[in-house]
């Protein structure tokens, strides 16, 4: 399935279909047989991110190790609302010490399974962008020069959503977290400052481990692709989830899947996958959104949109995002008249003058639709 | 077999005969010796199977201890001063979880200012993590003790700290009976955890737990450490009789029987102590001593016990709690606590100062004449003219900040003055 190239986008809609293809290349969500890692009835907020790319992570990783796996959890959202006792919703052996030494806890269930002769059982850790890329990075970076046998997983919501969404290493700029309002007299220079945080794939990268990649929960087939390929592989292996917060961000729950395609789509999220800090692997952009797209569905950055508009501000965060697409060779290169793919289906149902779908705002609708003729116009 | 070796490297020997399966360390001195014995066996393959984790911190180095722990792994690590200090929320975490870590404290200061010799501040600032805390006297203890830590910490699900003087013992060359492998496998039996991370059952470790249930958790907690204090003796009555040599154990007495003064202390100090007492024996002083194996949990019957014949108990500790007072004084007069015995809270050897017999004489000679009076803290041997003057400077307006540093500054602009 990872070489696979296929993309199916249902029309109408920002999910990538399954439908059209053979059993055994669908997702494995979509099988009966999923093993619903973090089962139902946790405590996660509606149309939670991180609730989402963990289950397909982890549905994923039993998937391809036959459930041989064993689970290190940072402190955080995921470990609040996944495990009030005396509630668990884990499927598997799960381990939550604490914020900052989730890398060094796998590590250490690493290296009992080798010193007990286990080699089938695989160890992941895993938490949110505060845990990983502030107070457990020294573990991470130590997990990753010692090319420990770990898939570290980061479902990045961007600001510290557990402790009332607080900026963190990776809060991006302009951004409104609680530590981060915009209160001064220009109020949109305010939000998160430019040039600050880091990027937690590179730095990984520029350790050359085995594999580093990014994904996000809006393309499951991509994430599951790159979950099966890290379990191909030995030795430190790190993936970065792009998993947005409605409660954090101020987005509504319905829209974390669009918000996670939107950011790809603007190149402010670049997607891809590296071995040995060679870049292996990018996702293209199939239809180049503005960023201003993305940003006006997200509470956090609304004092940029307020009177007077915040434009500069703006207009650097569509920087960031250029670079991200000159950086990474974002833009797919597409021959005059050439097909692309999942065209057929696109080409079926094609909105002509499609009324608003029930529960968008007519903005909603205006970007499905241009979205929409974007691509029809591509071909 | 008998043989002259380092104090570290007779550790690192016994922590081998335990077969720890991971060892992950941090170097720190005066730590460092007893892992980098243990990198070379593991390396020689003298040690297998055995993962030696080199990790990125103490922090590091306890968590690597906990995932493994829970893995099933017997599991090993070793640090000293701000290395303990740096991995305090790991401590806590690895009590919490019940998992049975060994580790070698070689006793160190705790800096401001920085300091690598030894007292106990160290371990002492850890005495609440919830790690039992035995004190060695010596090397050939040292060893021995890792052996019954092990034991008493997977008999009883709770993390073991085996302390020593740093550089008193880590460093000093002794002669040591190394242990025997297959006495050592007869002593301590395999690890069988009692949970442990399987795909097979799989398991929900570090739940989040509220107010509901929280309090019956840590009530269990203190239980369990309690249960230290039952399962210690006999552990070290069976380690006495396999190996024909007492060591461990909870308190043990040194002429005691019909001693009015009693000294108490922890660790090496003890054999100076001892020394003292005989010279003052003959001399017709009723004195004796108590060496504290086991500070954590406190043995308070025990320790009751020893002290209750006494008129004095002279508590010499190489910690103190600041703005307080004495740590293992206070804990010393919990224990006798409605009797008579008066507590003196006695500072000493702090930051390697040598604790001599000469100092430990005046001492005496002062307790036992009234010159020092019990209910304050008393520091051996400290260098009154130094900090009277300090003292003095600061109460007539003069600028505070770091105190190593004025010392120093007063000092060169007094030299220069003059």
């Amino acid at each position: 399935m990872a070489a696979k190239e296929i993309k199916l986008y249902q029309t109408g809609t920002f999910a990538v279909g399954n439908r059209l293809l053979d059993p055994e290349d669908r997702t494995v969500q979509a099988r009966t047989e999923r093993s619903n890692t973090l089962t139902s009835g946790h405590r996660a907020c509606q149309g939670c991110g991180e609730a989402l790319g963990a289950r397909y992570v982890l549905d994923a990783a039993m998937r391809a190790t036959d459930g041989r796996l064993v689970a290190a959890n940072a402190t955080g959202c995921l470990e609040v609302f996944s495990t009030p006792y005396p509630e668990s919703s884990w499927q598997l052996p799960w381990l939550h010490s604490l914020f900052g030494n989730a890398p060094a806890v796998a590590t250490g269930m690493a290296a009992a399974l080798r010193a007990k002769g286990i080699d089938d059982v695989r160890v992941i850790g895993q938490g949110g962008d505060g845990g990983t890329l502030d107070i457990g990075f020294a573990c991470l970076s130590g997990m990753f020069e010692r090319n420990d046998d770990v898939l570290y997983v980061c479902y990045d919501n961007e600001a510290y959503m557990n402790t009332g969404v607080q900026r963190s290493g990776a809060t991006p700029p302009g951004a409104r977290t609680a530590n981060t309002k915009p209160l001064g007299a220009g109020a949109g220079r305010d939000g998160n400052t430019f040039g600050q945080g880091k990027n937690a794939p590179l730095i990984a990268m520029a350790h050359e481990i085995p594999y580093v990649a990014t994904a996000t929960v809006a393309d499951l087939r991509d994430l599951e692709a790159k979950v099966e390929r890290a379990m191909e592989l030995r030795g430190a292996r790190y993936l970065h989830v792009f998993v947005p917060c409605p409660l954090g961000w101020g987005a509504a729950s319905r829209d974390t899947i669009r918000l996670a395609r939107l950011v790809k789509e603007t190149g402010l999220f670049p997607v891809f996958a590296a071995e040995q800090g060679e870049i292996t692997e990018v996702l293209k952009i199939r239809r180049r959104v503005p960023v201003e797209e993305y940003l006006r569905l997200q509470r956090r950055y609304a004092h940029l949109f307020a009177e007077p508009e915040s434009r500069d501000v703006i207009d650097g965060i569509q920087a960031i995002a250029d670079r991200n697409i000159r950086r990474f060779d974002l833009l797919a290169d597409i021959e005059e008249g050439a097909d692309l793919p999942g065209e057929a289906i696109d080409a079926a149902g094609l909105p002509e003058g499609q009324p608003p779908i029930a529960g968008r705002t007519e903005e909603e609708s205006n970007l499905m639709r241009m979205l929409a003729e974007t691509h029809h116009g591509a071909q | 077999m008998r043989k002259q070796v380092e104090g570290s490297i007779a550790v690192a020997d016994a922590v081998a005969r335990c077969r720890p399966e991971v060892v992950s360390a941090y170097p720190i001195s005066p730590q460092t010796h007893i892992v980098e014995g243990l990198s070379d066996m593991v390396r020689r393959g003298e040690l297998a199977p055995c993962e030696y984790l080199m990790v990125e911190s103490e922090f590091g180095a306890m968590s690597a201890a906990i995932g493994a722990a829970a893995t099933g792994a017997r599991t090993y690590t070793a640090t000293a001063s701000q290395g303990l200090l740096y991995m305090a929320e790991a401590l806590y975490n690895a009590s919490g979880l019940g998992l049975p870590i060994v580790m070698t404290v070689a006793n160190r200061a705790i800096g401001a200012p920085i300091n690598i010799w030894n007292d106990h501040s160290d371990s002492m600032s850890q005495r609440d993590s919830g790690w039992v805390q035995l004190f060695a006297e010596s090397n050939q203890e040292a060893a021995d003790l890792h052996l019954q830590a092990y034991r008493l910490a997977e008999q009883i699900s709770l993390p073991v700290m085996v302390c020593m003087d740093g550089f008193i013992l880590t460093h000093a060359f002794d002669e040591v009976e190394l242990i025997d492998q297959a006495d050592a496998d007869a002593f301590l039996p395999p690890f069988e955890p009692r949970q442990v991370l399987d795909p097979d059952t799989p398991m929900t470790i570090g739940a989040m737990v509220g107010p509901e249930a929280f309090t019956e958790v840590k009530y269990l907690m203190h239980a369990r450490q309690m249960q230290a204090l039952d399962a210690i003796p006999p552990i070290a009555a069976d380690f006495e009789a396999r190996f024909a040599r007492p060591s461990g154990g909870l308190v043990r007495g040194y002429r005691i029987e019909d001693a009015e003064t009693i000294v108490v202390a922890l660790g090496s100090v003890l054999g100076t102590i001892e020394d003292v007492v005989d010279e003052l024996r003959e001399q017709g002083v009723k004195i004796g001593a108590v060496s504290i194996k086991c500070f954590r949990p406190w043995p308070r019957e025990e320790v009751r016990k020893v002290l209750r014949g006494a008129n004095r108990v002279v508590v010499i500790e190489k910690a103190f709690a600041v703005g307080a007072g004495g740590i293992v004084g206070q804990n010393v007069r919990l224990a006798l606590s409605g009797l008579t015995p008066v507590v003196f809270d006695i500072v000493a050897g702090l930051g390697g100062r040598p604790i001599t017999r000469r100092s430990l004489r005046t001492l005496l000679g002062d307790v036992l004449s009234g010159r020092i009076q019990p209910g304050g803290l008393h520091f051996l041997d400290l260098k009154t003219d130094v900090v009277q003057r300090e003292l003095a400077r600061v109460a007539a307006g003069g600028l505070t900040g770091p105190h190593a540093e004025s010392i120093l500054r007063e000092i060169a602009v007094g030299a220069r003055s003059h």
